[in-house]
């Protein structure tokens, strides 16, 4: 019986192939684009496991300043009896940016630990010494084939991670010493204390993947919430789908009633039909899925490290995890979208005469609900933001505010369309036009809403990557003052490379800078000298009124926003700095992409408490004209490599290519949100199209041609789109504020102002009337061509 | 004459509906169209309201012969100089009362006196309501109210009373009558119901295709 039932349920799709499509396609984007997002987080997540696993398993002894260890300081803990290894940490630019790399001594290390591994496939003597091989994961060694004959691929090395000897190392970084050393696991119980051999060391548990995952956490988080508003956009598709679907079978539904089939039985089997589908569309999602995530995997990979230092693999490795929480997804989708259809068959009637519902009658009890829930979001949103001091109030605020927009919509676009009535002239056919459309909007109401959130999350995203662009753009003209950017390729070049370029160019700023624990993080500390073109760029956003005088009389330290921010400090306030003293804060400067605290101080004060700084580096002011001499010269007589000497001009453009990937990932997610909508909006107008039959026949048997009609849903369809895009710019602009002056620093610590960018807004119209009129433009065809006896049927039989 | 038919055929595949159906209309009179179910009455109604065309033969309407109208000409023609009610949802359900009595009127630039329309129905105190919330006999009532109310020349009902209940249908069949005569409009009625038929000014039965 139960087959029967099941068999006679699911015919109803069969005739309705359309309703069908847009069933699967529904969840099944809503499935794609929320389990994409997954996959990339897992990705990314996977990664910094491997990375902590590699780079800080181990108890390690560092400087306490940040200094770097010396080899007599290695060999004394040796002799006192401490296991330890060396390790060198630095960088190396590979052929598409920084490689981070990690030189080992494979004589001392421990043997469990990760890269010993990597070693394993390796004979010693072609790793050890300064040209030794240099191994990584086969994507990573594409990245470094600068370094081609020295480089061997090899699987299971953390992605974006090189390991070399540690001599190689030394040379590649430019390094001299080591960056810490690490503790091998049973150490022997006579030892002298660490505090009488190297009173400078201080010992540090194992780095965990958490810190990396801390740090990186807003860009997940943000990720998530595209994926969810995605996911959200879907379900109206798959809730409008299935309210028509179970309202069209409402007939069969009574008449199994009426033969003895139950509620519970059939709902059951609704239930089992759901579950079918959420198999089948999920199934099809978790695929799409996958090529989403791996179309963005590289986008989001060079994001993590411009912006965070964070390595990601750019190829995806899919757990069954995730395959089952997608379906899980779908499931979860299906019944959400399902729940009040399921809800009204098992409150059926099978007595109850085929009343044909209203359903797009507009009800004041359903707005007036819709309004109150909207009020709820607000207050949540609004105690959020005020009170909420992290990410999570961050991003709940920005919900909360989309939900109450959404909410409020049909209201709002419902008081559009009186006032448009007024405003518009009194024909019948006017007054008809404005009529309907109102009575349309409850049926068409959860794909504005889809609209309205893809349109309003386009909009804030568009504004705060623009208004960064801006920001950005004037800010890296400030910061890159200097017209060649040279580093030395080590020490012993220095006092020669200054001598050399004294003579040639109008000023030399040393630009020397130490990597320390600033107030318990990470940071780097630079050194300044006074010069106008600090005086003149510097993007300070507060200081004290003579603050270069202080750095020219060594007095003083700037720091960049997001240290001030994060420690809540302002010019005045003293500034505790490793190696334990203190100096006052005279100034805080933007510093937008660093994740890390920053200090600067005056050049003569970091050499000072910092004698071991790194002095490699140095800004040149010269005639732009005298750039390509001044290369040239250079490289003639020092033979430094191109990435030593980076002009202004390609050092922007490398900083600007960053930021640009960095939002790729954003627009992307955004247009395939936006195609989501459109899809809502299509599916909805078809969907109504069926159904508008009855209210458009009289209309036509009274005298208007079918042409006209047609004509005016077309109109119809742009009018809602254009009102709903209306509402979606405030909106937009308050989702850009938040993103801007909320979630931005709450996520990077760092404040962006906001500007307009109105243009952009144009071509946004254009686009969304554009998909309205695509979607409106189908079942208008289809009722200009209709053939009059469809119409008439509408008078002659019962519906 | 209002309308003429002269030897108008209609097929709907291979079987044959109207075989040279001849009939015509003068101002003022009420005709009421009588036969089986099935035998082809709404079929005639639709092809003289130019909803359906027809295979062969001619209408003319106030002198305008329909088949050299194109379909936009058509809706024009209609909506200038017929009225139509059929048996049900002839209301725009968007509108209310008010709007749709006034509806077809206002589209053809006339202006009608929507409260004595009105109180003639006896629709004063639904004007405001929306057809949904009107019974079956009430919302004929403003159908009625809106065919008349443009002052076609033609007025025609397909079954308007079939949906009614004997008394509520008598009552409607006996205002259509009413308005269309004082209008001055031609009136084609269809029913099944002898005892209607018989209380317009001629009746036709169609059968087999043919008037008999
Ligand atoms: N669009 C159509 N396609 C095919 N057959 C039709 C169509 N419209 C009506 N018919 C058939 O034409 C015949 C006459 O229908 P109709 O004019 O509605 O009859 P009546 O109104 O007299 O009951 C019926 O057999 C009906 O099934
Ligand atoms: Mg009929």
């Amino acid at each position: 019986m139960s087959c029967t039932v099941l068999l006679t349920l699911l015919s109803h799709w069969k005739r309705r192939p359309f309703q069908f499509l847009t069933l699967v396609l529904g969840l099944a984007l809503a499935t794609a684009l929320w389990s994409g997002v997954q996959a990339i987080n897992a990705e990314a997540r996977k990664s910094y496991d491997d990375a902590a696993s590699v780079l800080g398993g181990e108890t390690t002894l560092s400087d306490k300043t940040g200094r770097v260890i010396s080899n007599e300081t290695f060999v004394a803990l040796r002799q006192n009896g401490w296991l330890v290894s060396p390790v060198v940490d630095g960088w190396v630019f590979g052929t598409d940016g920084r490689v981070r790399i990690l030189g080992i001594d494979p004589l001392t290390m421990s043997r469990l630990n990760p890269a010993g591994t990597a070693m394993a496939e390796v004979e010693i003597f072609e790793f050890m010494g300064d040209d030794g091989l240099i191994l990584a994961a086969p994507a990573t060694a594409r990245r470094l084939t600068n370094f081609a004959p020295r480089v061997r691929s090899v699987e299971g090395i953390a992605p974006g991670l090189a390991i070399m000897d540690i001599a190689s190392a030394q040379t590649l970084a430019g390094i001299e010493g080591i960056s810490r050393l690490t503790l091998l696991p049973n150490q022997p119980f006579r030892q002298t204390l660490l505090d009488e051999v190297a009173p400078e060391l201080v010992r540090r548990s194992p780095e965990t993947a958490d810190d990396l995952a801390r740090l990186t956490d807003s860009f997940h988080l943000n990720l998530t919430a595209f994926g969810l508003l995605s996911f959200v956009v879907g379900l109206f598709i798959v809730n409008g789908a299935v309210g028509l679907a179970f309202e069209q079978r409402r007939p069969v539904f009574r008449t199994l009633r009426a033969i003895g089939v139950t509620p519970g039985h059939l709902v059951s089997l609704l239930v089992l039909e759901l579950i079918f589908f959420a198999f089948f569309a999920g199934g099809l999602g978790i695929g799409l899925g996958y090529i989403v995530a791996a179309a963005l995997l590289p986008d989001v990979a060079a994001t993590l490290r411009g912006l965070y230092g964070a390595n990601v693999e750019g190829t995806l490795t899919l757990s069954p995890t995730w395959w089952l929480s997608g379906l899980a997804i779908a499931v979860l989708g299906a019944a959400l979208a399902a729940a009040t259809s399921l809800l009204q068959v098992a409150r059926l009637n099978p007595l109850a005469t085929a009343h044909p519902r209203a359903w797009a009658r507009a009800s004041s009890r359903t707005m007036r609900m819709q309004l109150s829930l909207a009020g709820i979001a607000t207050l949540v949103a609004l105690v959020a933001g005020v009170f909420g001091s992290n990410l999570m109030s961050g991003f709940t605020l920005l919900g909360g505010l989309l939900i109450a927009a959404a909410l409020t919509l049909p209201t709002a676009l419902s008081g559009l369309l009186n006032l448009g009535e007024r405003l518009s002239g009194s024909g019948p056919l006017v007054e008809w036009f404005w009529a309907d459309t109102r009575q349309q909007l409850p049926g068409l109401s959860l794909a504005l809403m889809a609209l309205l959130l893809a349109l309003a999350a386009n909009i804030g995203v568009s504004t705060m990557v623009g208004s960064f662009r801006l920001t950005f753009t004037g800010w890296l003209d400030q910061r890159l003052a200097s017209e060649v950017y040279i580093g030395a390729e080590n020490e012993n070049q220095i006092d020669a490379l200054i001598a050399f370029v004294t003579p040639r160019v109008d000023a030399v700023l040393p630009i020397w800078h130490t990597d320390a624990d600033i107030l318990g993080a990470p940071g780097e500390i630079y050194g300044v000298v006074d010069h106008p073109t600090y005086r003149q760029n510097w993007p300070l956003i507060v200081a004290s009124p003579d603050v270069w005088d202080g750095i020219g009389r060594n007095e003083g330290a700037l720091i960049n926003e997001q240290l001030s921010r994060r420690e809540n400090l302002s010019p005045g306030d003293i500034l505790h700095m490793p190696g334990d003293w203190t100096t006052t804060i005279a100034g805080v400067y933007s510093d937008y992409g660093n994740p890390l605290g920053q200090v600067i101080l005056p050049l003569q004060t970091l050499i000072s408490r910092y004698p071991q700084v790194d002095r490699t580096d140095f800004g040149l002011r010269l005639d732009p004209e005298g750039v390509p001499g001044l290369r040239d010269a250079l490289t003639e007589e020092f033979g430094l490599a191109p990435e030593n000497i980076v002009d202004q001009a390609s050092l922007k453009a490398f900083s600007l290519g960053i930021f640009e990937r960095t939002f790729a990932v954003s627009a992307a997610l955004n247009v395939l949100t936006l195609s989501v909508a459109a899809v809502a909006i299509l599916t909805s107008l078809l969907t109504l199209a069926a159904l508008r039959l009855p209210q458009l026949a009289p209309v036509w048997a009274i005298g208007l041609p079918r042409q006209t009609l047609a004509r005016i849903e077309f109109f119809r369809a742009l009018v809602l789109a254009f009102l709903t895009f209306i509402l979606a710019v405030p909106v937009g602009l308050v989702l850009a504020w938040v993103l801007l002056s909320v979630i931005n620093v709450e996520a990077f610590g760092w404040k962006l102002p906001m500007y307009l960018f109105p243009a952009d807004w144009i071509w946004l119209l254009a686009l969304s009337l554009l998909t309205a009129g695509l979607a409106g433009l189908w079942p208008a065809r289809q009722l200009a061509k209709r053939p009059p006896a469809d119409l008439i049927r509408v008078f002659v039989h019962e519906r | 004459m209002v309308l003429t038919v002269t030897s108008v055929e209609k097929r709907f595949g291979k079987v044959s509906i109207l075989n040279g159906v001849s009939l015509t209309l003068a101002a003022g009179e009420a005709v009421a169209l009588t036969g089986e179910s099935g035998s082809g009455k709404s079929t005639l109604l639709h092809m003289i309201a130019g909803l359906e065309p027809m295979d062969a033969g001619e209408i003319t309407i106030n002198g305008k012969a329909l088949e050299n109208l194109r379909d936009a000409e058509r809706a024009t023609l209609r909506r200038e100089n017929i009225g139509i009610i059929f048996q049900q949802f002839n209301l725009i359900p968007s509108l209310t009362v008010a709007q749709n009595l006034s509806f077809q009127a206002r589209l053809t630039g006339r202006s009608v006196d929507i409260d004595a329309l009105a109180s003639s129905l006896g629709l004063t105190e639904h004007l405001a309501k929306y057809p949904e919330q009107l019974s079956g006999g009430q919302q004929q009532r403003v159908a009625i109210g809106r065919a008349v109310a443009a002052s076609p020349k033609l007025i025609l009902a397909d079954e308007p009373t079939g949906n009614l209940d004997e008394a509520t249908g008598d009552a409607v069949f006996d205002l259509l009558v009413t308005a269309a005569h004082d209008k001055g409009a031609a009136l084609l009625i269809v029913t099944h119901s002898n005892r209607l038929a018989s209380r317009a000014d001629r009746r036709l039965h169609l059968r087999h295709g043919h008037f008999q």
